[in-house]
């Protein structure tokens, strides 16, 4: 049979259709019969003791049902990583927003008005709101030490390299909090009876995860817990972790009252309450030659983790491999920790952990350039990893990178050398001031280390009596092309017209555990698996005498239909076998983190107004190489996508806290990038491919969040002259910075006046 | 979801929606999109933010684009309504889902419908919109997803594809 060539081309997005016509159903569309609403009673305080739930007078309290901890039938927690976090809070609260009871009634007015109604006495605790703060350990809220992980990198002699330095550049920079904003807010629908146990319904990205939680709360065997994904408006990490508290909820609701529940938040609940990115602050001090070469350095990494420890120990992993960058570092020591404060638990959010140490590396190697005297472009140059060189962690690069190429590239596609030179010739004059700054990055895809070991990820394939076959994975569709991408993988395998291949809705009573849908994962592992099923079918069929090696579209539906007339389904899987040359050590933390990286060269071109002190994006280019492009149109929005979310990463997005509490939890206040803020996002991509893969194909999602936020803020620097060391970069922030500025050199030019 | 109606207080409101009249009682605070979504199980318009930032909800009253969790519906009385579900006869229907497939305009979907009938909204004023026209015209309508580039070519596309028609 000739090969299709699927992979490689743009076909449509299998989804597509329902999507354009309005006929896609996401949680929130679907009704069940006899179905309650459920909503959350939080608490109003960052930390104490509850002392008193009460409830108010004017509401028929009967006509509700009221699920408290003690109506947990399981472990009181949601199961995770280290089963810390609550389902309901009992005694203490530890940030504001946390669930302290549920409710739930057939009219959504009137459970409002009843939520409302409750109210909560607390004995007030000491709460802290820093990364500082909880350094301090004055107060001790998680553990011992407000610290819930530790790692430290060490690889040479780092203490070595200061006498051999001419220059050490020290830096610190910080990044703020940041809410995914998917646009569909979160939801469950969840149902129970005693026979079967929970069924839930709703938006996430990892239904065993789901399925694990529920598992864990209600003491139920695997067989009577169901997690089904429903189309899914958004994710970008936000419908990781958050999505068990709510299945939990959702259940608790509907095993109390016996009809099904639906909770969906509205945007106010969802900002306030649910996850978003870490914040964190990074210190760089760098040894550095005359010629502008690392000798070593020291990372120090921090990140914010909010009250409990949820995802925190995985973000600070990323942040923490991903902290020297796409640069040789022929000595280094990294030491990275995740803190407790009492705010709502931060979590995954796109790149997580690589777009805050990346901000700092990349701001920091600008800085290295002007303290050595040569330009950003060179000093990236002079410190770019080779093949054959090793990482922070001392994994070979193996792959056959050539950054100094791709560099050249993206500034030859920029217009890099003329811009520079317009922009210095035009900002002489006038109040908008033009700047041009570069970001170069890596970013490595699956789980780090032995992660994709533990997942042991397991793929289906299954081939229908007609021949056409549907693809079997708990990985989720929530926009990024899973169904599409998975399908064109299992088409080519098998020499299918694309149409022929289908993919199951995520339920776990139909699709084994293919792992969680995150980490840039799902393409390059979750891809081969499916690669490797559905040969699989093709070997069943082979070995069964009904299909010969080279075979037409008819012989393979030929022969679906006698092996499933004579033995029934025709089911194909696959399991993760981690690749032979990989080594990783926990302790150590060295060895191969990744599998395969993706690389990139991004360069942003901005306008500072120095009238109203806004940033204008005015260009912006991303190049990247990673591996083999399975679908060109869906792997560019995956780009275009990120970048822009990156921008309002820089720019635009500013999360507002008091005691703990998200204080502009709504879109009217919290800005993210409309359609009119953003530049052109120019997308390229290189392929080298990569023998991991399905194809060669390396993960892309994360990878545009990490470089445009130090790109831009470079760009600001080379507009403006002043150093910005911490994002989001707001007008007002440039206002004060400017202001200081100007404040410095006047008083710098009258005490050379005096002198 | 903003009043608590109480029986007394309601109102018979009539509109026609998406070609059809309709006639039911309701609070007049009710918004429009929960009547459209819960009463008349029209869910294709989606509910984002329920402060006229995002446009999920967008449809269109009266040939006006409106953000229809800021209707209270006794305001859609005598009004004529269309939602996604009525524009599958539109001339621009086809040309706007082919481009948006095409140009990969549509991620997770769920600004999608209101993304829709902005654009509808803008190419029936202006048939051969400038990148200019497109960036505005579809400025209260978010997306998280594509960063917007993919949305402009599809609509700037699906503008020529009507013209060569």
């Amino acid at each position: 049979m000739t090969i299709s060539h699927i992979v490689g081309a743009s076909v449509p997005r299998k989804e597509g259709w329902d999507k354009v016509t309005g006929a896609a159903r996401y949680v929130d569309d679907m009704v069940l019969p006899g179905m309650l609403h459920g909503a959350t009673v939080r608490s109003t305080i960052a930390r104490g003791k509850i002392k008193q739930i009460n409830f108010g007078p004017g509401v028929d309290w009967s006509e509700y049902v009221v699920v408290t901890a003690k109506d947990i039938p399981g472990k009181n927690c949601i199961a995770l990583i280290l089963d810390d976090q609550p389902c309901l809070a009992s005694e203490f609260v530890n940030h504001p927003e946390e669930p302290i009871l549920l409710l739930a009634h057939a009219d959504r007015h009137k459970l409002r008005k009843a939520a409302e109604a409750v109210s909560i006495e607390y004995e007030p605790l000491p709460a802290i709101h820093s990364i500082e703060e909880s350094e301090r350990q004055s107060t001790i809220i998680w553990g011992s030490d407000n610290t819930f992980k530790t790692f430290l990198v060490e690889k040479g002699d780092v203490d070595g390299v200061w006498k051999e330095a001419t220059h050490i550049v020290e830096g610190e920079y910080f990044t703020g909090a940041q809410e995914q904003l998917y646009i569909e807010n979160n939801g469950m629908i969840a149902a129970f009876d005693p026979e079967n146990g929970v069924t839930v319904w709703g938006s996430l990205q990892c239904p065993y995860y789901v399925h694990k939680a529920l598992m864990a709360l209600f003491a139920l065997p695997e067989e009577k817990v169901r997690v089904v994904q429903m189309e899914t408006g958004g994710a970008f990490g936000g419908k990781e972790e958050y999505p068990s508290m709510i299945a939990g909820h959702a259940a608790l609701l509907a095993m109390k009252s016996g009809r099904p529940v639906k909770i969906v938040y509205d945007r106010m609940e969802d900002m306030a309450a649910t996850t978003k990115r870490h914040p964190s602050r990074t210190r760089h001090r760098t040894a550095v030659g005359k010629d502008g070469k690392i000798l070593g350095g020291e990372i120090e990494f921090t990140i914010d983790g909010g009250a409990y420890a949820t995802l925190s120990s995985v973000v600070l992993s990323r942040g923490t491999i991903h902290a020297g960058g796409p640069y040789y570092w022929p000595s280094v020591r990294i030491r990275t920790k995740a803190v407790a404060t009492n705010t709502p638990p931060h979590g995954a959010f796109r790149g997580f952990g690589a777009p805050q140490s990346l901000f700092a590396l990349e701001r920091q190697m600008d800085r290295i350039a002007q303290v050595v005297g040569i330009s950003p472009v060179e000093i990236r140059r002079r410190n770019f990893l080779r093949p054959g060189q090793t990482t922070t962690t001392e994994q070979t690069v193996r792959e056959n990178i050539d950054l100094d190429r791709l560099l050249s590239r993206a500034l030859e596609i920029s217009d890099y050398a003329g811009k520079k030179k317009r922009f210095a010739e035009e900002n002489k004059l006038g109040a908008r001031k033009k700047g041009i700054g570069i970001a170069s990055f890596l970013h490595g895809a699956g789980f780090t280390g032995s992660g994709e070991r533990y997942l042991n990820s397991l793929v289906g394939a299954e081939a229908n009596a007609n021949g056409t076959v549907r693809v079997l994975v708990s990985s989720a569709e929530f926009g990024q092309g899973t169904n599409t991408v998975l399908c064109q993988i299992a088409a080519e395998a098998l020499g299918l017209p694309y149409e022929d291949v289908s993919i199951a809705q995520p339920d776990t009573t139909v699709v084994p555990n293919s792992g969680p849908t995150v980490a840039s994962r799902t393409a390059m592992i979750v891809g081969k698996l499916v690669q490797s099923a559905a040969k699989g079918i093709a070997e069943t069929l082979t070995k069964t005498g009904l299909l010969r090696g080279d075979y037409t579209l008819e012989q393979f539906r030929a022969g679906c239909r006698e092996y499933v007339a004579a033995h029934g389904a025709l089911k194909s899987y696959a399991r993760y076998e981690a690749p032979p040359d990989v080594f990783w050590d926990d302790e150590k933390y060295r060895g191969e983190a990744y599998a395969a990286f993706a690389w990139a060269v991004y360069i942003a071109e901005v306008t500072v107004d120095l009238t109203t002190y806004s940033v204008t994006v005015d260009d912006f280019v991303a190049l990247q190489e990673v591996g083999k492009v399975i679908n060109p149109v869906l792997a560019e929005g995956q780009i275009t996508g990120g970048v822009a979310q990156a921008i309002g990463f820089a720019l635009y997005e500013k999360v507002v806290w008091q005691d703990g509490r998200m204080m502009n939890n709504q879109m009217t206040n919290y800005i993210m990038p409309a359609s009119v803020d953003l530049p052109p996002i120019r997308v390229f991509f290189e392929e080298h491919g990569n023998v991991h893969g399905a194809h060669g194909a390396k993960g892309i999602g994360e990878l545009p969040m990490d470089g445009p936020a130090p790109a831009i803020v470079n760009a600001v620097e080379d507009a403006t002259g002043v150093r910005f060391c911490s994002i989001p970069l707001l007008p007002e922030d440039l206002f004060e910075a400017l202001r200081d500025e100007a404040a410095d050199h006047d008083a710098v030019t009258s005490t050379r006046g005096i002198a | 979801m903003n009043p608590s109606p109480e029986a007394s207080t309601n109102c018979v409101v009539s509109f026609t929606i998406n070609g059809e009249a309709r006639k039911l009682v309701a609070h007049p605070m009710e918004r429009l999109l929960d009547v459209l979504r819960n009463n008349l199980g029209l869910t294709g318009t989606k509910e984002g933010c329920g402060e006229g930032e995002c446009g999920s909800c967008s449809i269109l009253l009266d040939g006006m684009l409106v953000n229809s969790c800021l209707v209270p519906v006794a305001q859609a009385n005598g009004a004529s309504i269309v939602t996604i579900e009525g524009m599958s006869a539109h001339p621009l229907m086809k040309p706007l889902q082919e481009s948006l497939l095409e140009y990969g305009g549509a991620q997770c979907g769920i600004c999608t419908p209101g993304m829709i009938l902005a654009a509808v909204h803008l190419l029936e004023k202006k048939p051969q919109p400038t990148p200019t026209d497109i960036r505005e015209g579809l400025a209260g309508n978010l997306c998280r997803c594509t960063g917007y580039m993919q949305i402009f070519e599809a609509v700037a596309k699906a503008a020529c594809r009507r013209v060569a028609k």
